[in-house]
């Protein structure tokens, strides 16, 4: 049961490669991983036995980076396709799956050994269930989100370079121009702290009370759907179709705790909510719930935070 | 355009004893960003003309739900009744969609969800683009057709993307692309007339042992996780003191 590994993200692909090292030492197998960019020598010391580099990739898209995932597998002959879950690798996931004619699991949040089966858990039906999945097609294609695993510290071992040879076909979308999303939003996800408002925020002004907490904690901002979706006071929100977080501190301010909302904050160490509704959702899933009003609680808070010890 | 039946979300509830949810029963709507998917090319034909018609993979009651779409402004609907199939895996799933496009006729755009809110898969799209031989374009936020091309602007994590790919293409569009008409009761009464065809594996030349012997990923257990939280309430006589207990509260977890 081996391993080939490929992210676009080399963070992401080297903390991949430490979870298909571990899984791969205890079958006693081998790991192999696809490198798009430099410093190959690099995925070894993380953790793979063998490295294959295709030149002429460049930026990403779908169509040759797919190509050069499917010549990947034919010269690994790998068990597990290990793919990083970014936007891009989860759109070519199911690419590189269908062009071999095998199982995919899209999107997972881990994976285990049992009996000797790759067992892997998915959020389903809208963030408020978690499958277990296994497949039983070689090889069987699985992707996972950044921060599931954690890179290996770096080590002096021996692997091998490989050239591939591809065929890259002429990607048919072409790319007319990107644009650069605004800096903070892309913060949210490896925040420590994140404080967020729902709507139980009346105008957009309110929102003060909340960046007065957020600066005194060095803490970063998200909302609820609704607060960014329609009303539109924010860029990103955080739930199961925006950011998933994984804060240290996570403090719900006037958010009612819908499943899609919950699903995107479940990893959070500590989650705090406050919200005026005793029978509101977010208390049921909170360590500390406050019941009362935003708009008296949260200048209280902002007062006994700046006076702590 | 690809839609999906699914249970509404809104109405699942749990088994108190597995934590399981529990799908019978539960009425089935258009998946949300499916919908939006249809949406977005009823709003396309509107422009440039043509003609929208809907392809599911379904069962009996897959012919209810989709009357929305016809109201909303589809032209006609194509299921594929194979209600076995319906929980079969994204390979197979995909190969029968493949082959149900392939019987539908000609065709310039194949629209869907980027990823339907039951099985959070999002694989539907880039793999019938992989099986029909199409250029994809995912995470669509803006889209419109011309001069044989589609352009739209992709939502992804650092950037937004301008792409331009020709006709025919794959796309799949994010919630955000646009609000969902909802039809009127003239649109709802006209909808019943509207052709609503059926089709069983055989009409579209597929065989059912052998698209279920592609089906290799096995569900083994769902469940709701446990809610492993503290749920401390902090109960003071006046807000400065809740807060001053909630930050005490805080700096002996070590999360300030």
């Amino acid at each position: 049961m081996s391993f080939l590994v490929f992210s676009e993200d080399r963070e992401l692909a080297f903390q991949l490669l430490g979870k298909a090292r571990e899984l791969a030492d205890k079958m006693g197998s081998e790991v192999a991983a696809l490198v798009a960019g430099s410093d190959p020598m690099e995925y070894v010391r993380q953790g793979a036995d063998k490295v294959y580099t295709v030149s002429g990739l460049g930026g990403f898209n779908v169509e040759p980076y797919c190509a050069a995932v499917v010549e990947a597998v034919k010269a690994a002959n790998p068990s597990t396709v290990f793919i990083g879950a970014t936007k891009r690798g989860k759109e070519l996931a199911p690419r590189v799956a269908s062009s071999l004619g095998v199982g995919c699991m899209n999107d997972c949040s881990g994976v285990e050994l049992e009996d000797g089966m790759i067992v892997v858990e998915r959020l389903t039906y809208g963030g408020s269930t978690v499958a277990r999945e296994t497949s039983t097609s070689t090889p069987t294609v699985m992707s996972f989100p950044p921060r599931c695993f954690e890179k290996l510290e770096p080590a002096e071992r021996s692997g091998k370079l490989v050239e591939l040879e591809v065929d890259l076909p002429e990607p048919r979308v072409k790319v007319v121009e990107s644009r650069e999303k605004p800096k903070s939003t892309a913060d949210l996800e490896s925040a420590s702290i994140i404080v967020s408002a729902g709507r139980g925020f009346k105008a957009k002004e309110d929102l003060r009370l909340l960046e007065e907490i957020a600066e005194i904690l060095g803490a970063q901002i998200g909302c609820t759907r609704p607060i960014s979706a329609d009303l539109g006071w924010m860029d990103q929100w955080v739930g199961i179709s925006g950011k998933k977080v994984k804060p240290s501190l996570y403090v719900a301010c006037g958010v009612s705790g819908t499943i899609q909302h919950v699903a995107g904050i479940r990893d959070s160490q500590i989650i705090v909510s406050i919200n005026s509704d005793e029978g509101a959702g977010i208390h049921a899933i909170s360590d500390y719930s406050l019941v009362g009003d935003i708009y008296e609680v949260l200048p209280a808070l902002a007062k006994a935070l700046r006076e702590r010890a | 355009m690809l839609l999906k039946d699914i249970p509404d979300l809104t109405e699942i509830k749990l088994d108190s004893q597995t934590r399981a949810p529990i799908i019978e029963g539960v009425k089935r709507r258009i998946s949300e960003v499916d919908k939006r998917a249809l949406e977005a090319a009823i709003r396309l034909k509107e422009k440039v003309g043509g003609e929208v018609v809907t392809l599911s993979l379904g069962d009996d009651k897959t012919k209810t739900a989709l009357l929305e779409a016809l109201a909303m402004g589809a032209d006609a609907v194509y299921i594929v009744n194979e209600p076995e199939l319906k929980g079969g895996d994204t390979n197979a799933t995909s190969k029968v969609l493949e082959a149900a496009v392939k019987h539908a006729g000609d065709y310039d755009l194949i629209l869907a969800g980027e990823m339907t809110l039951d099985s959070l898969s999002s694989q539907i799209g880039p793999r019938l683009a992989q099986l029909l031989d199409l250029p994809q374009v995912t995470y669509v936020k803006e889209l419109d057709v011309a001069d044989g091309k589609v352009r739209a602007v992709r939502d992804l994590e650092d950037v937004d993307e301008v792409v331009e790919a020709a006709l025919p293409a794959v796309v799949s569009v994010v919630r955000e692309i646009n609000e969902p008409r909802i039809p009127n009761l003239m649109s709802i009464m006209r909808a019943k007339k509207k052709p609503q065809t059926v089709w069983g594996l055989g009409d579209i030349g597929l065989d059912a042992a052998e698209v279920k012997s592609q089906s290799y990923v096995q569900i083994t257990s769902v469940s709701a996780p446990k809610v492993e939280r503290k749920q401390i309430k902090i109960e003071a006589e006046n807000v400065e003191e809740a807060a001053t207990k909630l930050v005490e509260a805080l700096m002996q977890e070590g999360v300030l």
